[in-house]
């Protein structure tokens, strides 16, 4: 059997979310060094704040002021970071009731080791030197001595800042090792040879192109490899008139099915080496190669006979 | 209601590596293990339920992929969740109920290999507040750990023993990754050391589901659904209280569980300090078998492992070898959504 193939994979997307007016608030409220709770229906002060009971699913807009000052409530010791988390150097998970709060705020605690970091410890904000509106505006917790202000009783606030935030633009990267699996593994190395196959379905016998390993038809395995092609017939084609951005390809162009020799099914690629208003359903094509490619650049006419529409009509 | 029941189970051997193997090259000797049990075509199925997720994929619509190894052509009635396949066997359950199928074909599959699984997973949280801080799967887990011991519940040694029973139950499940004795290690993330959490593996399940006389003709001894329920928790890890899981328990009160005792439970508790947690929510005493077959600390393909739960209680019940088992799922950093089922054989 072929080694199976393996390339990285990254899949990394900057997702803009938008923000509600408690969210928008909060994370406001983050870049001026205010950290905003939100009262619910029983009184409840919910830090970080959220729109909606989660009691009651009632809308809530009651915001407070809470201290950057709290209580770790439970913690875990991370000794080796992993790439995006708050700190490179190692650090405590932190659940950290602040002052004024009734819930917990997860974060990052900035001390030397874990015989440093017990639960009800005091810890305080330790606020990120340039600040965007974001939960790493608060660039981590850190020891604090000073004791809870008394009444911890938090007080209102508008919510309302100069320049709020509205949205956010998280990114995320994740990175992967893709192995496409035996059947296709084999068809990609037969392409590297400018070689096509598929594999056969032992039970409806029709061959599939590119083969995934199994018949979608019949849910079975396949595993019988059949070279098929390299000429075909154009099945169905359309037309494209519309320049795509980066493609050098000059427009009007045809894009076919094209039913390779032998195999149960269409692949589709470019028409070339003829006008586009002459292309048709059952013209016979081969496929043209450029050095270096992994795969046809496009597809030619053979100069044969048209195929005869029987031949490929259960192909369409 | 119709009486439905779970009449076949069939897995892979999880392992931490698959890359040979696409999805549905992984996924299809399970689907044709568990139709051959019944004899049942993939056209003779009334219904098709998967779970699986394109994040640990790395792939948009990933589960597309895998019709092809349960024949989608001609067209097939089908559902996919992006969650556990005890979500899929839920959806699968209720269209069983509604008389449309008789039965139910549900898979699920994760391959974690070719990934971060422990990265993948912070994408489930909050986006806003906890996400851009990507704690992952670990950290969480270790955050409720801590929790458990400064409330008293357990401590390392008990969380220790938990993952050494589990291990040498999985001595008897050939289908485990990790099986046997199981060096505890070095701290992952403190309190949690690498023998308190989960092998990392790729793996894939399959169940069916046959309702009324159907159950009884593909299988000598079905497992009757008698109830099955999930509940979900807040979001915020710090709104809630992580040394208890209320949506456990009210989803194995509304599934009935709490009606008379069960006499195996499977629960899918991936870190030693979670199964803690259910065993108190779910009032599980001391003469319930818990996960013999191994559990999540054996073998957690994710996306199947929670179905699995399902399946190995179910397998129970058709060897004799249990007559009322609790089955449950979860999903969410430190077990916030739960899922019970309570199965039952026929007398013998």
């Amino acid at each position: 059997m072929p080694e199976v193939l393996k390339a990285p994979l990254a899949v990394e997307f900057p997702f803009t979310r938008s923000l509600g007016p408690v969210q928008s608030a909060f994370l406001t409220g983050l870049r001026e060094r205010v950290v905003l709770g939100v009262r619910t229906g029983d009184g409840q002060i919910l830090v970080p704040p959220v729109e909606y009971d989660p009691v009651t699913a009632e809308e809530i807009r009651d915001l407070v002021e809470v201290a950057p000052a709290g209580t770790v409530t439970t913690w875990a010791w991370n000794h080796e970071p992993r790439r995006g988390q708050p700190l490179d150097t190692p650090f405590a998970w932190v659940l950290v009731r602040l002052d004024g709060a009734d819930t917990a705020l997860l974060h990052a605690l900035d001390v030397p080791g874990p015989d440093a970091v017990r639960t009800g410890m005091r810890v305080r904000v330790r606020w990120a030197a340039t600040r965007q509106g974001a939960i790493t505006d608060i660039a981590c917790f850190e020891p604090y001595e000073g004791r809870p202000a008394e009444p911890a009783q938090p007080a209102g606030h508008t919510g309302q800042f100069a320049d709020p935030i509205t949205g956010i633009v998280a990114a995320a990267r994740l990175d992967y090792t893709y192995s496409p699996g035996r059947a296709q593994s084999a068809y990609i190395h037969a392409l590297s040879d400018r070689r096509t196959v598929g594999e056969r379905c032992p039970s409806c016998h029709k061959v599939y192109v590119p083969p995934r390993g199994a018949c979608p038809t019949c849910g079975v395995a396949t595993s019988e490899q059949v070279e098929v092609g390299p000429r075909g017939t154009v099945t169905t084609y359309c037309i494209v008139n519309i320049k795509a951005r980066n493609l050098d390809i000059e427009v009007p162009y045809v894009y076919a099915h094209i039913a390779l020799d032998g195999a149960g099914l269409a692949l589709h690629g470019r028409i070339g080496g003829i006008p586009y208003d002459q292309v048709r359903m059952g013209l016979r094509v081969e496929p043209v190669w450029t050095e270096g490619a992994r795969y046809p650049d496009h597809y030619r006419p053979t100069g044969e006979p048209d195929a005869d529409y029987d031949v490929y009509k259960e192909l369409l | 209601m119709r009486d439905i029941a779970l009449v076949a189970f069939a897995q892979t051997d999880h392992r931490r590596s698959s890359d040979e193997l696409s999805e549905v090259e992984m996924l299809m000797p399970v689907l044709h293990d568990v139709l051959a049990q019944t004899g049942l075509q993939t056209s003779d199925i009334g219904f098709t339920c998967s779970g699986s997720s394109d994040y640990l994929a790395g792939r948009a619509f990933s589960f597309t992929l895998a019709l092809d190894g349960v024949g989608a052509w001609p067209p097939i009635s089908e559902s996919h969740v992006e969650m556990d396949g005890a979500w899929a066997l839920y959806e699968a359950w209720t269209k069983l109920l509604t008389g449309e199928a008789d039965t139910a074909l549900v898979y699920a599959y994760g391959k974690s290999s070719p990934g971060s699984v422990r990265d993948v997973l912070t994408r489930q949280l909050d986006p806003y507040y906890v996400a851009p801080l990507w704690p992952d799967s670990v950290a969480l887990a270790a955050l409720q750990a801590q929790a458990l011991i400064d409330a008293g519940d357990t401590d390392e040694p008990a969380l220790a023993s938990v993952a050494a029973r589990s291990r040498a139950e999985a001595t008897a499940n050939s289908h485990a990754q990790l099986r046997g004795s199981v060096p505890h290690g070095d701290y992952l993330v403190r309190p949690l050391r690498t023998g308190d959490c989960p092998p990392i593996g790729d793996g894939a399940a399959a169940v069916i589901l046959a309702a009324g006389e159907r159950a009884r003709e593909l299988c000598a001894r079905p497992a009757w659904i008698r109830g099955i329920d999930h509940r979900i928790e807040a979001h915020g890890l710090g709104v809630r209280d992580l040394t208890d899981s209320p949506s456990a328990r009210l989803a194995a009160e509304k599934a009935g569980a709490f009606e008379r005792p069960v006499d195996t439970a499977e629960l899918h508790a991936p870190f030693s300090s979670q199964e803690v947690v259910l065993r108190k929510a779910l009032r599980l005493g001391d003469d319930v078998r818990v996960n013999p077959s191994g559990g999540a600390l054996a073998a957690n393909p994710i996306m199947a492992a929670g179905l699995i739960r399902i399946g190995e209680a179910a397998a129970a019940v058709h060897r004799g070898e249990s007559d009322r088992a609790l089955a449950h799922a979860t999903s969410g950093p430190c077990l916030q959504q739960n899922l019970v089922a309570v199965l039952e054989g026929d007398p013998l």
